[in-house]
């Protein structure tokens, strides 16, 4: 496949065309102006659906046959399981029993569980992947062995993309933990309750053909409903769709690591003492063991100094559920719930509200609230001294994670990225990231184990530490200690010339893209 | 692990899915044919070249020619990856020189001071490269890279390699670097390896008596005198029994270069024959016996340490009695642990504005030159000014 590259605005390398469309380079941060519509789903009538509401077919094969599933068509999946998906593979299984060729596959996420895609990108079932790619998916498509290009996107560029009619879905299947034979459905309650729905409402929205897929049906009217049936062609039932264990973990588990805990403590103290930490004020904060620990030494902070914070983004957790109903937040604006406790607060509590990407991260709407967020709290694999930063490629190359809201939460006020300096020799603060994902223009603080590291560019969070203990250092100084301890620079990794990934920005430009590993 | 599996053979370090910054190395002498390298790292695609080169640079530095060499590295630093190669070459017999000293580390040369903090000093595995690079960055007052308890009899030999090059390797920040060596004549030889290499301060344990103290003491002056460094080792005994906390004075005025004297309580309690308890009433004479002579021999009394590390409010409350009772430091082995009982043994608000409030009226005396202190309508006593000065001192003031 011969790509030819062009330079963007943030000095990389990129495909001009991917997998047969045309491709805009990133111009800069707001520099992109879209025009025209948004991309609209054909008009339907209701003398075409039951009366009766009773959409309900006979089995996965059956609906994807009805949906008239053909060579090269996109379908969509959404599921909830995380690493317990059987949903996504059970499509593919169908497709391929159906005789189907070169479907796109755009999952909200995909997971090591989805190995058995290998087989059908192999068989020429699937073409290609456009969403997170890690595992073997993601060792399949570094090695550059997926025919087309893998496309990654974050959520809200998924939204975008669908929206803005970039990616058509011809048929989307969405797993739902209760659903009625209408296509109503929801995430809150069921045996395999697992929050909201946020993700695969714009599938539902946009798709020409929706099926919605659940293990525990109930008569109409499914309540709430996070998806709308009026959006649905299809239910399917089946006895499972994965495997419940996988979706939340009963309780979160907090980091024990002494190290993370520091920065974790590090970083509350950076957000108090830069004076973020306010009566009214707003936070971000993952599920990931630093990010909770550092919601707990917020809390503790924020009950010290007699303050409460209007809204929390989440991922939800019991930490934050607390926070809730210990009166320390008003609201929780919750993406994506990852613990029991989370699944409950949203099903009982009325000021824990779902969003989906529409509303807390489209960059092509009337403005996200991810840009209202007072401190934003996200993580990277790598960070370069311009502090741009990597979440979707290891040191090596080698595709590794998703971007998933990542990129979107960089528009915050103060986007501070908590990571250890030095990870088993491997260097996180480097001169140059292997792959862009996020541009060092939006991105604040560095918190490490070895000081703190503020972008020169924001002179006012370098004035509001001034006189405090914060340990505050130039990023390049921090730098040049982790090299001196694993033993000088590292090798640039050894990469092919084949661009096995293109990555979006969050307005649908390509900032980056992957090559190939092992040359 | 270290026993050869041939005359020939021999290899050391960590191997595994769940081993991080450790490296596992065998070697396998051979009569030609040179080096054959068989080499697997995590880190292949960033240090993979530098690494090969540490490694032929290194056998050729320790007198291997001709073997086969395996090196499975998840990580290891180089320091690391220097001393696994070193402990199995010597695993091997035969001379090694001096060994594979590595360089040392910018700002680690640092002296210590004799009547420094020793509040907190964590404790880390010898043999357990992972925990080692970021300790100082918790701002201990001291790391203890300890030989004795924490290394598995057979790894004792790799242990004080690997700990001779972390001394020289990592920059501890502010912590005084210690090491816990083993009993008896193994204690001596840990000494061989570690004593002349950027160390503060050893910790000796299980002391009886004068005598145990006074071999290491000489055995350090012997090692410091033929390299010819001035810089001072400071010694801290540990009484562990109760022969121990009979001689405790004797033990802490064993030499002048003694700066603390702690107690081991896991080992004291067993020997009196009976459990530990929380509440360590069971202690409570050893610990007073180990405060008094301290005292009296003008040292640190230094307590034992609190083991579980999920139980913050017991720790708070353990290390307050310790410094109710008199003590001036306490062990611990998790980083969590260090604030808190920094926290413990600051002076509270009242007692620093009291102590400051006498410090400032013994510099005005001195500065008129009176003899006698007095602040407002009381006369200060010597005693009273020390440990006021004391306190400011705990204060960081």
């Amino acid at each position: 496949m011969d790509v030819a590259l062009t330079e963007n605005a943030a000095g990389r390398d990129v495909p001009t065309r991917i997998n047969g469309q045309d491709a805009i380079p990133f111009m800069g941060v707001g520099k992109y102006r879209p025009r025209g519509h948004k991309a609209a789903p054909s008009i339907r009538t209701c003398a075409d659906y039951p009366d009766d509401g009773n959409k309900t077919a006979a089995d996965l094969r059956t609906a994807l046959k009805n949906a008239g599933l053909a060579d090269g068509m996109t379908v969509s999946t959404h599921h909830h399981f995380r690493n317990g998906d059987i949903l996504g593979n059970a499509v593919f299984e169908a497709a391929a029993s159906l005789g189907v060729k070169d479907l796109r596959w755009f999952p909200s996420a995909a997971f090591p569980c989805h190995a058995p895609i290998i087989d059908h990108l192999k068989s020429g079932v699937v073409h290609h992947i456009e969403g997170s790619m890690n595992g073997p998916l993601g060792d399949y498509c570094s090695t550059g062995q997926m025919q087309g290009m893998g496309v990654l996107r974050s959520h809200g560029g998924r939204w975008q993309a669908v929206q803005d009619g970039d990616v058509h879905i011809d048929i989307a299947v969405i797993a739902a933990p209760t659903a009625d034979p209408f296509g109503n459905a929801n995430g809150v309650t069921g045996p395999s309750a697992c929050g909201l729905l946020g993700f695969a409402l714009v599938d539902s929205m946009y798709a020409d053909h929706s099926i919605v897929v659940t293990d525990n049906l109930v008569p109409f009217p499914c309540i709430p409903w996070q998806i709308q049936g009026n959006n649905i062609d299809q239910v399917v039932v089946m006895d499972s769709i994965g495997d419940p264990s996988k979706i939340v973990s009963g309780t979160t588990q907090l980091t024990k690591s002494p190290d993370r805990l520091l920065i974790a403590e590090m970083t509350a103290r950076f957000i108090r003492d830069a004076g973020i930490l306010a009566d009214g004020f707003s936070f971000q904060a993952g599920a990931g063991g630093t990010a909770l620990a550092i919601a707990i030494f917020l809390k503790d902070m924020m009950i010290e100094a007699g303050i409460k914070s209007r809204f929390i983004r989440g991922g939800s957790t019991k930490y934050l559920v607390e926070m809730l109903e210990q009166g320390l937040t008003d609201y929780i604006l919750d993406g994506q719930t990852f613990d029991l406790d989370g699944v409950r607060s949203m099903r009982e509590n009325p000021c824990h509200q779902d969003t989906s990407p529409f509303t807390s991260y489209n960059y092509h709407g009337k403005g996200c609230f991810a840009s209202m967020l007072d401190a934003t709290i996200l993580g990277a694999t790598e960070v370069d001294v311009d502090f741009n930063a990597n979440v979707v490629t290891h040191s090596d190359g080698r595709l590794l994670h998703g971007i998933g809201g990542w990129q979107n939460c960089l528009f915050g006020k103060c986007v501070i990225l908590p990571i250890p300096s030095v990870r088993d020799r491997i260097p996180v603060i480097v001169d140059r990231v292997t792959t862009l994902c996020g541009p060092g223009d939006l991105i604040d603080v560095v918190v490490t184990e070895r000081g703190i590291a503020i972008n020169p560019r924001r002179q006012d969070l370098l004035d509001a530490v001034k006189g405090t203990c914060l340990p505050i250092r130039p990023i390049q100084e921090i730098k040049t200690e982790v090299e001196q301890i694993c033993g000088g620079k590292p090798q640039l990794p050894k990469l092919g010339e084949k661009v096995v990934a293109a990555i979006k920005w969050v307005d649908g430009t390509v900032i980056d893209c992957v090559r190939a590993v092992g040359g | 692990m270290s026993t050869p599996v041939e005359s020939n053979a021999a290899e050391c370090g960590q191997r595994g899915e769940s081993v991080r910054s450790d490296c596992w190395v065998a070697v396998t002498l051979a009569k030609a044919g040179g080096i054959e390298l068989d080499f697997k790292s995590k880190v292949e695609s960033m240090y993979g070249d530098s690494i090969r080169e540490l490694i032929l640079d290194g056998l050729s530095r320790l007198g291997v020619v001709n073997a086969k060499v395996e090196v499975e590295d998840a990580g290891a630093l180089p320091f690391v990856i220097m001393a696994r190669l070193e402990a199995a070459v010597r695993r091997l017999g035969g001379d090694v020189g001096a060994g594979l000293l590595p360089e040392v580390a910018p700002n680690t040369d640092q002296a210590s001071e004799r009547d420094r903090f020793r509040r907190s000093r964590l404790y880390l595995p010898g043999n357990e490269p992972k925990f080692m690079l970021n300790a100082g960055l918790h701002k201990p007052d001291a790391v203890i890279l300890d030989l004795e308890d924490s290394v598995a009899p057979p790894e004792k030999d790799a242990a004080r390699i690997l700990v001779r090059n972390a001394l020289l390797s990592i920059n501890f920040s502010t912590a005084e670097r210690m090491v816990r060596i083993n009993q008896g004549d193994r204690g001596l030889e840990d000494l061989d390896f570690i004593a002349t290499h950027n160390l503060h301060l050893v910790l000796i344990p299980k002391v009886e008596s004068p005598v145990q103290v006074q071999q290491v003491d000489q055995r350090i002056q012997t090692l410091l005198a033929k390299e010819k460094i001035n810089q001072p080792v400071y010694l801290m005994p540990i009484v562990e029994s109760a022969l121990g906390a009979i001689n405790a004075y004797n033990i802490a005025t064993a030499s002048p270069n003694i700066v603390a004297l702690a107690i081991g309580l896991e080992d004291y309690t067993a020997d009196i024959g009976v459990a530990r308890t929380n509440n360590g009433r069971e202690s409570v004479w050893a610990r007073s016996q180990v405060i008094n002579a301290a005292r009296a021999a003008r040292v640190q009394p230094i307590d034992t340490v609190f083991s579980d590390v999920s139980d913050m409010a017991g720790l708070r409350a353990s290390v307050l009695e310790a410094k109710s009772l008199g003590f001036d430091g306490k062990g611990c082995i998790h980083p969590r642990q260090i604030a808190v009982i920094h926290e413990c043994f600051a002076p509270t608000a009242d007692e620093l504005a009291k102590a400051n409030r006498i410090v400032d009226a013994f510099e005005e005396a001195q500065a008129k030159g009176l003899g006698v202190v007095s602040l407002g309508s009381k006369m200060i006593d010597a005693p009273v000014v020390k440990r006021a000065q004391r306190v400011v001192r705990m204060s960081g003031q």
